[in-house]
């Protein structure tokens, strides 16, 4: 970790700009730097992020009784930067980020629909997380609406939403969704295809918005963190595991070793098994049904053996406040292991088949290009960054424990297409077995929990490599240790609008596979 | 190719056997002969997603691998509510998937059975009701049989699936 030894340089290059930055006196968010700035900076500093080289992370806002607290966290060289400003309630206006940073376009919406905040120079105006389940001039995150809402009055579907038009000679749409051909979650996608090629994708999201971060208000971390082993059911340890940091960091509770090493055992799993069906998935989607058999037993076998071991297939509700739900017996240890062993060995045997198929490289390579710079300006992460040139692990490059004791390498690709992100998995199960071996051996011994009790109100960030990329999750309790305000940022956010980018000159029968290889999560997103 | 037939042949067939798994076989067999009675051999399940957090999905997913091979016992998903005897829907259900979902059940020929499934179909679960979700699926569209879990096991959707038909009055069958 560089330690912020770039911030100087960057604070320089905002007072050029005259961007007056005031360190905030008490730093709660560490490990993350914050920075307090006028609302009428808010613009510039982005602006001057971006130049400086800037990932942006990350809105949200938190309203109080008079003014929201907005917060946007951008990352350099794995040092996490949280900008802070405040606006009043009666007028929260001020300009956007997303000129800047087009990964910033829906959380800003997001923002919009939730608490109320207009961007002044935001490109895009339209609602996002809101469709009709309340009015457009109420806002839910606000301390005047009720978490039961207005009316109880059936919903109306979102039918007057305005999709960009393409016009032309040919040009023809092809709406999908909410409710998909698959057993998958909803979601509309409305092509723009002329003959088989797409010209457009739009996506709109938000059909299951269950009001998180609503809900989450006034809950005990125990039941907060139950709450974000349910944020998206397939990344059940990684959100669980961000929400605890978060809240560990804000009652400040200590954690215990071995509890750290097994929310590590778990989260590889999770990763592990997650792969495992995406690339049978995959390459279902191209009809190699020979591997979507294979990698689904395998699947499989994870699961039956996390029963076992942890007493839940999908691991939920194993990373609590403080430590871990339950101990591993050297009989489940020994399990693992040998589980790891198996694994290793049958997954590079079916690789090698993989690798020597010239149909799967026919339909997997120069599909679904997601091309560098986009993937840079977007901000993508996990995986699908990882196969567009974007080198970036929280495990290597924000190291927390326990992964600060192990030497994590994170591959990286430049080709961006379906199958750099398949090999991007297939090398993401071959790091996580080898960092299983050497967490199961090295495995400390002592308590799994830490006794802890509430201290008094805080907050707190917490920040953890998911499956699918960077999770970041931000917690503010109240003396009584019950949370006022909650945000996790799953790394949907920004795959869903690099799929639109990388579907653009695909054929319609190709976006189920090129779906797939992003596999966005649209629970995670939609919150 | 050869690789490829040789792994096969290794792999063996995985669809669990009888002593591996007595439960699973036993319900299967049960389950096969109630969808040959009451539904000619076959029954169509459309499944929904109301607004679960996708946990049920990977579960229902589950189903169709090769250790549950749930086709074999006459059951596969389609792809349109049209071509359904059953809904299996899960969530709660979101405010903003409340009418897509009911339309969903009216597109839905009888016998329309609706399945909820995962704690959050049944009584909301985490969710609840809210500005943003109705809670159970029963507060949407009619239900005729709850799988509680989070997420229900396969086992478990197995399970709740040969319920439903025991509960539900429908006879297609081959009787006469």
């Amino acid at each position: 970790m560089s330690g912020f030894d770039w911030l100087s340089d960057l604070v320089a290059r905002m007072h050029n700009e005259h961007v007056l930055l005031q360190e905030d006196t008490e730093q709660t968010l560490l490990p993350a730097h914050s920075l307090a700035l006028d609302v009428e900076d808010w613009g510039k500093a982005a602006r001057v992020a971006a130049d400086f080289g800037c990932r942006w992370a990350g809105v949200w806002g938190d309203a109080l009784d008079e003014h929201i607290v907005l917060r946007a966290c951008v990352v350099y060289q794995g040092d996490y930067l949280v900008l802070r400003t405040e606006l009043p309630l009666t007028q929260p206006v001020l300009p956007s980020h997303t000129p800047y940073f087009p990964g910033a376009d829906r959380m800003e919406r997001h923002l919009q629909d939730m608490l109320g905040i207009a961007f002044s120079d935001h490109p895009d105006p339209r609602r996002w997380t809101r469709h009709k389940a309340w009015p457009d001039d109420r806002y839910p995150l606000r301390r005047d609406f009720s978490v039961a809402g207005l009316s109880r009055k059936r919903t109306l579907a979102d039918s007057d939403y305005v999709f960009v038009p393409v016009l032309g000679n040919g040009v023809y749409e092809v709406p999908v969704g909410p409710v998909h051909a698959g057993i998958i979650e909803p979601g509309h996608f409305r092509f723009h295809a002329v003959g088989e090629e797409v010209l457009r994708l739009e996506q709109r999201l938000g059909y299951v918005h269950k009001g998180i971060e609503k809900i989450a208000e006034g809950r005990d971390a125990n039941a907060l963190a139950r709450l974000a082993a349910r944020i998206s059911g397939d990344s059940t340890v990684a959100h669980s595991w961000a929400t605890c940091m978060a809240l560990e960091r804000a009652l400040q509770i200590t954690v215990p070793p071995r509890a750290l090493a097994m929310r590590a055992i778990a989260a590889e799993r999770e990763r592990i098994a997650n792969h495992l069906g995406d690339i049978g998935a995959i390459c279902n989607d191209v009809a190699f049904s020979f591997a979507q058999m294979q990698f689904s037993r395998l699947r499989e076998d994870c699961l039956r053996t996390n029963q076992q071991a942890f007493g839940h297939r999908l691991l939920m509700d194993y990373v609590v406040p403080g430590g871990v739900a339950g101990d591993l017996e050297q009989a489940a240890l020994l399990q693992l292991q040998t589980q790891h062993d198996m694994l290793v060995q049958v997954f590079n045997r079916l690789l090698a088949i993989l690798d020597d198929q010239p149909s799967l490289d026919d339909r997997l390579a120069g599909t679904g290009i997601l091309h560098a710079d986009s993937a840079n300006r977007l901000g993508v992460l996990g995986y699908v960054g990882k196969a567009s040139a974007q080198d970036y692990d929280v495990r290597r490059d924000h190291r927390y424990a326990p992964y600060d004791q192990h030497n994590v390498d994170s591959p990286c690709l430049n080709t961006g297409d379906v199958a750099a992100r398949l090999q991007i998995r297939t090398m993401e199960i071959q790091q996580s077995l080898t960092l299983l071996t050497q967490l199961l051996n090295q495995l400390p011994d002592g308590p799994i929990q830490s006794d802890w009790h509430v201290a008094g109100a805080g907050e707190g960030i917490g920040i953890v490599e998911g499956w699918r990329g960077e999770i970041i999750s931000y917690v503010r309790v109240d003396e009584s240790g019950k949370a006022q305000r909650f945000f996790a940022r799953d790394p949907s956010w920004f795959s869903w609008p690099a799929l639109e980018q990388l579907i653009h000159g695909n054929i319609i029968a190709d976006f189920p596979v090129c779906n797939k290889s992003v596999n966005g999560s649209y629970s995670g997103h939609d919150l | 190719m050869l690789r490829i037939l040789n792994r096969i042949f290794k792999t063996g067939t995985l669809t669990e056997l009888a002593p591996r798994d007595d439960e699973l076989e036993a319900l299967g067999i049960t389950l096969k002969r109630e969808i040959n009675r009451r539904f000619r051999g076959s029954l169509a399940i459309r499944q929904v997603d109301a607004g679960s957090c996708n946990g049920c999905e990977l579960e229902i997913h589950a189903l169709n691998n090769p250790y549950y091979d749930i086709e074999r016992f006459g059951i596969h998903f389609v792809a349109s509510p049209r071509h359904a005897d059953a809904l299996l829907v899960t969530g709660p259900v979101s405010r903003h998937m409340e009418t897509a979902l009911r339309r969903t059940w009216l597109a839905t020929p009888s016998p329309k059975i609706v399945i909820a499934a995962g704690s959050c179909a049944c009584d909301g679960g985490e969710f609840g009701i809210s500005y943003a979700s109705c809670g159970a699926i029963n507060n949407v569209i009619p239900v005729d049989i709850n799988i509680p879990g989070c997420p229900p096991t396969p086992l478990d959707l197995l399970k709740g699936i040969l319920a439903t038909l025991h509960h539900s009055k429908v006879d297609r069958g081959d009787s006469k």
